[in-house]
C-alpha cells in the first residue's frame, strides 16, 4: 500500500450528519465503498459484496432523509462484516467449505443494531474458517495480503476486516476475538482494533467459536470511530443469555485526564522475545504517555507463560462442541453418497472441514473425553481461575496495562503455515484478556521496518469507556 | 503423555464423527501430540484450592420465563438451506443398516 493514496473517509459521524441533511448520500457512499473494493481486490480481503441489499438500503435511507426523518448515529454509513456475521439473505461461509452456500435465515443482533442506527453493509470480509486462526491463512478459500507488504499476512482471523479498514474499503468493519482475532490483524493492519468486556455485545447470530472467550467488536480507523461503533452495538440482548448491561455513560464520551493515571507496563508482554525495533517503538510510546501525565510503573501477572496453554486446551474443547452442530443434516455441505445418518455425519464432516477445524475438533475431543477431562479440560479452567486473581492482583495496583501486541510483525505467508504451533504461539500476549474476560484494544503504534506495529492498552472488566478515553489520549500522543 | 498412535487418532475420529484420510491420521498424530505435550504444562503448577471458572463475568442460571416466542424466523427461511426436505421435514438417511 502506498499510504496517502487511498480515498479516505470522513470520521464516521461526520458521514452520518451529512447523510442526514441530505449534503452526502448513501446511494453515492455504497457506490465509493464498492469501488474500493473493486480497486483492491487482489488483496483478497472480500468474499462477497452484498452490493443489491446495499444500495436498496441506500435508496431507503437517502428517501427518509430527504423526508426530514431521523435516519440514526449511523446514517448512510458503508461497513464491512467478517463472513461469521449473519446478514439476511447473505450467504454466510464463516470462510468454510461446510458452510458455502449457507443462506442466512435470520440476522445477527450486532448486524440489526447497526442497520437501526442507519449502518450499510457492503460486503463480507475474509477470515481464517470459523475464526481458527492468527493470519487468514486457514480461510478454506483464499489468504488475504497485508496492505502494507502483499507477501505477508494481514493477522488473523479478522485479517479481511482489518485489510479492508486499512485499504479504505467502508470506515469500519466488525470482528471477534476469541484468542487475539480482532487486536492481532488491526496491530498487522495500522488500525484500531477493540475487544470488548466479555458479554458486552451480543453473540447471537454470530458463528460461535469457543464460547467463554468470544467477543464482538470494531475494527476502525480511529478509536472515536470504534467507540461510536461499540456504544451502538453494545448490552443486553435476549436471544444471549452471556449479555451484560452497558454503562449508562456512553461509550463515545472520551473526555479523560490522563494526569496521575496509573498505567502498568505488564512486563510478561514486554519481554525480551519483542523484536528490538518494534520494542523500542512501543517503550517511545510509553515514554510519551508519561511525559504527558501518567504515572507509569511495572506490573507483573506470574503466571501469564501459561496464558497459551490454557487457551490451546479451553478454545478446541469449545470448539469441538460448537462444530458439533454441522451434522451435513440441516445445513451445510452434506454428502451425497453416504449410505446411513452414521456415514453422513463422518463424511459430511471429513470432507467439509478444512485442516485446522479438524485439527481443534480432535484436540477438543482427547481433553474432553472420559478419563481426560479432569487432567486437561478441568485444569485449565483452574489456572484460568489462577490468572483472573493474579489480574485482579495487577489490577489493585493500577488502572491500566499497557504491553506488545504481538512479539513479531506481520510474517511472511506461509511462513507458520506448516507447524500450528508456531502459529498458536502468535497469540501469546493476546489470549490472557479473553481468559479474563478484560477489555483490550490494539492502536497503531508507529512504524518498524516499513510494516505497522500495535500497542496494547487493557483495563479491568467493564471499564471499556476508560480504556477507548486513554486509547484516545494514547492516538493523539502518537500522531 | 506418549505420543498418540495410530489408534488413538482414529478412536477420537470416530467420537468425534470426523472420516480422515490416511494422510491426515499420520499427519495428526505427530501434531497433536505436540500441541498436547505444550499443553501439558499445565499438570506442574500448584493451583492449591482454586475451583475452576466457566464463566468470567459472574453471571449465573440467566433464565427466562418457558414460553413460545416468536422472533419472526420464516419456517421458509430456516428450511431453505436444508440438503432435503419432505412434507416440510427435515430427512435424513436411515439411521440402522
Amino acid at each position: 500500500m502506498d499510504p496517502g493514496t487511498q480515498g479516505q473517509w470522513p470520521p464516521i459521524k461526520d458521514i452520518a450528519a451529512k447523510v442526514q441533511s441530505g449534503e452526502l448520500k448513501a446511494a453515492d457512499l455504497v457506490e465509493q465503498a464498492l469501488e474500493a473494493i473493486a480497486d483492491n481486490k487482489e488483496y483478497d480481503a472480500i468474499i462477497a459484496t452484498t452490493g443489491g441489499r446495499a444500495r436498496e438500503r441506500a435508496k431507503d435511507i437517502d428517501a427518509r432523509a430527504a423526508k426530514g426523518q431521523e435516519i440514526g448515529r449511523l446514517a448512510g454509513v458503508p461497513f464491512i462484516a467478517k463472513d461469521n456475521f449473519l446478514v439476511y439473505g447473505a450467504e454466510t461461509t464463516a470462510a468454510s467449505n461446510i458452510l458455502k452456500g449457507f443462506n442466512a435465515p435470520y440476522q445477527a443482533t450486532a448486524v440489526n443494531k447497526l442497520e437501526a442506527e442507519g449502518a450499510i453493509c457492503v460486503a463480507k470480509a475474509n477470515l481464517d474458517a470459523f475464526a481458527h486462526g492468527s493470519s487468514t491463512e486457514n480461510s478454506d478459500f483464499f489468504t488475504t495480503k497485508n496492505p502494507y507488504d502483499m507477501a505477508r499476512v494481514p493477522g488473523g482471523s479478522s485479517g479481511g476486516s482489518a485489510a479492508a479498514v486499512a485499504l479504505q474499503m467502508a470506515p469500519f468493519a466488525t470482528g471477534t476475538d476469541t484468542g487475539s482475532s480482532i487486536r492481532l490483524p488491526a496491530a498487522f493492519c495500522g488500525v484500531v482494533g477493540f475487544k470488548p468486556t466479555y458479554g458486552l455485545v451480543s453473540r447471537s447470530g454470530v458463528v460461535a467459536m469457543a464460547s467463554s472467550l468470544d467477543v464482538i467488536g470494531p475494527l476502525a480507523r480511529n478509536v472515536e470511530d470504534a467507540a461510536l461503533v461499540l456504544d451502538v452495538i453494545a448490552g443486553r440482548d435476549n436471544l444471549d443469555s452471556t449479555t451484560i448491561e452497558k454503562d449508562p455513560r456512553p461509550y463515545t464520551d472520551l473526555s479523560f485526564d490522563l494526569k496521575g493515571v496509573k498505567i502498568g507496563i505488564l512486563k510478561e508482554y514486554m519481554d525480551d522475545s519483542i523484536a528490538p525495533g518494534i520494542k523500542t517503538q512501543l517503550q517511545q510510546a510509553i515514554d510519551k504517555l508519561r511525559a504527558a501525565g501518567a504515572n507509569i510503573t511495572e506490573v507483573s501477572i506470574p503466571s501469564m507463560p501459561l496464558s497459551l496453554a490454557v487457551y490451546y486446551i479451553l478454545c478446541p474443547a469449545e470448539v469441538s462442541s460448537n462444530l458439533s452442530r454441522y451434522d451435513g443434516q440441516r445445513y451445510g455441505y452434506t454428502y451425497p453418497e453416504a449410505k446411513d445418518l452414521e456415514e453422513s455425519y463422518s463424511q459430511s464432516r471429513g470432507r467439509g472441514f478444512g485442516k485446522e477445524a479438524k485439527r481443534r475438533i480432535m484436540i477438543g475431543t482427547y481433553v474432553l473425553s472420559s478419563g481426560y477431562y479432569d487432567a486437561y479440560y478441568k485444569r485449565a479452567q483452574t489456572v484460568r481461575t489462577k490468572l483472573m486473581q493474579e489480574f485482579e492482583t495487577a489490577f489493585s495496583k493500577v488502572d491500566f496495562m499497557v504491553g506488545a501486541v504481538s512479539p513479531t510483525g506481520p510474517f511472511k505467508i506461509g511462513e507458520k503455515a506448516s507447524d500450528p504451533l508456531a502459529m498458536y504461539l502468535a497469540d501469546l500476549f493476546m489470549a490472557g484478556a479473553n481468559l479474563a474476560g478484560i477489555p483490550s484494544i490494539s492502536i497503531p503504534a508507529g512504524i518498524n521496518d516499513n510494516l505497522p506495529v500495535g500497542l496494547q492498552l487493557m483495563a479491568p472488566q467493564r471499564a471499556d469507556r476508560d480504556l477507548l478515553a486513554l486509547a484516545k489520549q494514547a492516538e493523539e500522543l502518537l500522531a | 503423555m506418549a505420543k498418540l498412535t495410530r489408534e488413538d487418532v482414529l478412536k477420537l475420529a470416530r467420537l468425534a464423527r470426523l472420516e480422515l484420510s490416511d494422510a491426515e491420521i499420520e499427519e495428526f498424530s505427530q501434531e497433536l501430540s505436540d500441541i498436547l505435550q505444550y499443553v501439558e504444562q499445565l499438570q506442574k503448577i500448584d493451583t492449591g484450592d482454586l475451583k475452576p471458572t466457566n464463566q468470567v463475568t459472574g453471571l449465573t442460571n440467566v433464565t427466562r420465563r418457558d414460553e413460545v416466542r416468536d422472533y419472526g424466523y420464516d419456517p421458509a427461511d430456516l428450511l431453505k438451506n436444508v440438503p432435503e426436505v419432505k412434507d416440510n421435514q427435515i430427512k435424513v438417511k436411515r439411521m440402522l443398516g
